[in-house]
């Protein structure tokens, strides 16, 4: 018998429900309360559950820490991006106004990709600390 | 109205027995788990209080990633507190309690909770309230503030947490733990 | 009769001078961040309190709604939540390095190992 049975299976079943839980929080922040911040915590409050139980080893094979370095920094250039972006196309720093044929529409998609940037910021530097205490051997 | 003022006091006063009891207790996994109880009692005062997204991100963050935090660093260091021998106990609580009765006498004149003419509710809130549907078109309120009338803030708020990332990579490090033949142990 | 109406800034007070007792007065290094943490959460609590409207709801426009509370405190603590975990775990990851050099987190023998005051 396995270490901890009734841990696992439950794990197994909840873990992609709360992933899929986060991506919904994600894209309906503009109907519902949400957004950036909380989806990027229950992203990486559902990984953490899974190296609590099956271990640090497979979590780090599955998202190793070099790609999460990198997404951390690619959230914060989407966000600064989108900025120049608008100052690229006439307006002034992050006025979404200018992104798209009408103001209403530039705003959604502005914002759309402001909360992925700091979704994405988030759940991989969440991540990143919890190996970093995670992975400290004790005496080291 | 008053179902709402029973289930705030009811919660405020749970979290004021917690709080006694974290001063109080020395056992370090205990206040670990009562700060965490303490955030998710937190977020259900911020549900009652209407404030949805903030309670949202205080259970995910707080009774989430804090405790899981200080979990961590308890497992590396010390799992009790020691009596402290030297200091006197009544200074800390002279400070406190002053601080605590200046704190009181200055919030004494904010206008009754809730009222809807109290200077907050109407200078730049409804000018929000009002002019987001129609400049922005998405329904929370909260969302478009944060995105798109304070965006630069964000901004800064998603340099901060990188850059918290950087320096406890900087601190701490991330070593590569490979897997050994026939481990089966899990991790703290 | 004003003071028991503001019963949310009084307790919300009284929280955060709990977590600000055990930062001055406990001596474990772990124990004064949970306490800080606290603290902090005990000042959002007087914030949202002020944002609360009677007869209001949640900041989401729907149909049939008279008014909503106030969104900008909101705002001002959501970045305040995140940036408190940032500041604690860049503070949590100090205290494992102080570990490490020093032997023990208790403030007591680190000042005695450093010979300061």
């Amino acid at each position: 018998m396995l270490h901890h049975t009734v841990l696992r299976v439950v794990a197994k079943l909840l873990i992609p429900v709360i992933l899929l839980f986060a991506l919904y929080v994600q894209f309906h922040g503009d109907y519902s309360p949400g957004g950036g911040f909380q989806a990027g915590v229950i992203f990486a409050a559902g990984i953490i559950l899974y190296a609590l139980i099956f271990g640090l080893e497979d979590t780090m094979e599955a998202l190793p820490p070099g790609v999460l370095k990198i997404l951390s920094a690619s959230g914060v250039l989407i966000y600064a991006g989108v900025g120049l972006e608008t100052i690229i196309l006439g307006g002034n720093y992050l006025d979404y106004n200018f992104l798209a044929h009408e103001p209403t529409h530039g705003q959604h998609l502005g914002i759309f990709l402001v909360e992925l940037g700091v979704g994405t910021t988030v759940f991989s530097t969440m991540l990143l600390l919890y190996y970093a205490f995670a992975g400290r051997e004790p005496g080291q | 109205m008053n179902l709402q003022f029973t289930i705030d006091i009811l919660l405020l006063a749970f979290m004021a027995v917690i709080a006694i009891a974290v001063v109080r207790m020395r056992d370090l996994f205990g206040v670990a788990m009562l700060f965490s109880a303490f955030s998710l009692l937190s977020a259900g005062v911020f549900t009652v209080m209407d404030a949805a997204d903030v309670a949202f991100t205080e259970a995910a963050v707080g009774a989430g990633i804090s405790t899981i935090l200080i979990l961590a660093t308890l497992t590396r260091t010390a799992r009790e507190e020691k009596p402290r021998k030297s200091r006197d106990p009544r200074v800390p609580l002279l400070v406190v309690t002053v601080t605590g009765a200046l704190l009181m006498f200055g919030t004494s004149d904010l206008p009754r909770l809730g009222d809807p003419n109290a200077p907050i509710h109407t200078h730049v809130a409804p000018r929000y309230i009002l002019e987001s549907p129609k400049e922005i078109g998405i329904p929370n309120i909260v969302t478009s503030v944060l995105a798109s009338y304070r965006g630069y803030d964000t901004l800064g708020e998603t340099t901060v947490i990188f850059t918290a990332g950087v320096a406890v990579m900087a601190l701490l490090g991330i070593r590569r733990r490979r897997r050994r033949e026939g481990d089966e142990k899990e991790p703290d | 009769m004003k003071f028991l109406q503001l019963y949310n800034y009084e307790i919300a007070i009284f929280l955060a001078m709990a977590g600000f007792y055990v930062v001055v007065s406990r001596g474990n290094l772990v124990k004064k961040i949970a306490g800080l943490s606290m603290f902090q959460t005990s000042v959002f609590i007087l914030y949202i309190s002020m944002g609360v409207v009677t007869g209001g709801t949640v900041p989401i426009i729907i149909e049939g709604a008279i008014s909503y509370s106030n969104p900008l405190p909101h705002v001002l603590i959501l970045t305040a939540i995140v940036v408190g975990v940032a500041t604690t775990a860049v503070a949590l990851s100090l205290i494992i390095r102080i570990n490490e050099a020093y032997g023990t987190v208790e403030e007591d023998e680190i000042h005695k190992q450093d010979e300061s005051f």
